[in-house]
């Protein structure tokens, strides 16, 4: 009978080590914010709303982790000058 | 007219075929499907009931308190954490006797995150007050919602209506959508002896002592126990006008059959390919499939029951420091009875293990020989 096998060694709590840098979370997007930086006021708003805190601002402007992005879009959203626009990315 | 749908579509079909007036939400996987589409339709003006966007799963549910209070036909749908984020509502919910319907996606609840199916969710419910349907294909989604709505205004009790996270919520199944004339013929508008009415202001749910508190939770258990002939009469209703009967219990094949596989929600689907195949192996194999878990149909299995002489129950779900929680109450509502079947416990496909034809035919087999655990239940794993 298929019974499940236990290993009396088998821990209550299994704690994840693997860091964010490992666990490139950014390959579940299906589109990706691109910038067009000539628009950007470097305002700080995509900085302020990314939920996935994924946008960094480097000399006034965004730079954004695309091993974290998700693709959400909420920073073309919110952009005032709408200088973020969301690209399909390639299959894989 | 025939559709091919996910179940969660089929909920929504269900909810605004039934003309419900106000829809709260709040979205969560794997139901969030369900509120996105009447949302879509609220937007292009196919759906022009009240669809309220809100912070969370509690206020949904406060949401439609108000409501329904004010004699609104409300619905709402959720999942796992979201549910039990909700918990303090339904019961405020079922005891001002308000007969809201929710979809309930099944997924496992956290630590750690899990986002697949098991029923210790909806489960974890069982003592507010709320009726539960557990579903086992599409088309049973949408015809549950209907009768879910007749069923719970007849009693005056919320009820959810329970499928399985992704199995059903995410799969396309063909589902016969009737019409609105239909529905309407089935369920007409919904007309509340009470309702919250600015023009006669008066309190709802205000503070009782522990006489009127005590008749009025005894008021609420025996509607609650009528309903299960409710559901009886609503679903076989339902045949009549739709051409597919419902019950509380559905049996499969087991007039003559010696050891029962007991299920419910999509398992109760793969059970009936076990069966078929154990059939044509020559053993006399059947399913029942509990459809209704509260009120729990007492009266219906102890009349299925009474004739097997072993049942295996197959439990997606499991209470810590007890059992797997359809075998548990399966043992309470056969204990009176003078001659009852052998009950072995089986709990799998937590967290959302398949729970296939083999293994349940492994479980059929064992439990016919006799040699399933009849204390402690058998934890099972699928290994291929």
């Amino acid at each position: 009978m298929p019974r499940l096998k236990i290993d009396p060694a088998a821990p209550a709590v299994r704690v994840s080590t693997i860091p964010m840098s490992v666990n490139k979370t950014g390959s579940w997007r299906s589109q990706a914010p691109q910038l067009h930086s000539d628009k950007c006021t470097g305002c700080n708003l995509c900085w302020k709303f990314c939920p996935e805190a994924c946008v960094a601002m480097v000399d006034g402007k965004p730079v954004i982790d695309m091993d974290h992005c998700k693709g959400c879009g909420i920073c073309a959203a919110e952009c005032p000058p709408k200088c973020m626009t969301m690209v399909e990315e390639a299959a894989s | 007219m025939k559709k091919v749908l996910m179940g969660n579509h089929a909920a929504t079909l269900g909810a605004t075929l039934a003309r419900a007036q106000v829809v709260a939400a709040y979205p969560i996987t794997p139901a969030t499907q369900v509120v996105e589409l009447i949302a879509e339709m609220s937007a292009k003006g196919e759906y022009t009931g009240q669809f309220l966007r809100v912070e969370s799963e509690h206020s949904a549910m406060a949401a439609l308190l108000g409501a329904a209070t004010a004699g609104a036909r409300c619905f709402t749908a959720t999942s796992s954490q979201g549910l039990a984020y909700m918990h303090e509502m339904l019961h405020w919910v079922s005891g001002a006797r308000l007969p809201i319907v929710m979809v309930d996606v099944n997924r496992a609840l956290a630590s750690p995150w899990n986002l697949w199916t098991d029923q210790t969710d909806s489960l974890s419910q069982r003592d507010t007050g709320w009726l539960q349907f557990y579903c086992a294909t599409n088309q049973e989604v949408l015809d549950t919602v209907l009768q879910a709505y007749k069923v719970a205004e007849r009693v005056s009790l919320p009820a959810m209506v329970i499928l399985d996270g992704f199995t059903l919520s995410h799969v396309y199944e063909p589902v016969e959508v009737p019409t609105q004339a239909q529905a309407d013929e089935y369920l007409p508008p919904w007309t509340p002896e009470r309702r919250l009415d600015p023009a006669h202001p008066a309190g709802f749910g205000a503070l009782e002592g522990p006489k009127e508190y005590l008749r009025l939770r005894h008021r609420l258990a025996q509607d609650m126990e009528r309903a299960e002939d409710e559901v009886d009469r609503a679903g076989s209703q339902f045949g009549r006008l739709f051409g597919r009967d419902y019950s509380c219990v559905e049996t499969y094949r087991c007039t003559d059959a010696d050891t029962l596989l007991l299920t419910s929600g999509a398992v109760g689907s793969t059970a009936k390919q076990a069966v078929d195949e154990l059939r044509d192996e020559g053993f006399k194999a059947g399913v029942v499939r509990v459809r209704l878990f509260r009120p729990f149909p007492a009266k219906s299995l102890r009349r299925i029951l009474r004739r097997s002489q072993r049942v295996a129950v197959v439990d997606r779900n499991f209470s810590q420091g007890q059992q797997g929680i359809f075998c548990e109450e399966l043992k309470a509502a056969l204990y009176g009875l003078e001659e009852r079947p052998e009950i072995y416990g089986y709990v799998a496909g937590l967290g959302g293990g398949d729970i296939t034809v083999e293994l349940l035919k492994e479980i059929w087999r064992e439990a016919a020989d006799g040699q399933g655990e009849k204390l402690e239940p058998a934890w099972m794993e699928d290994p291929r």
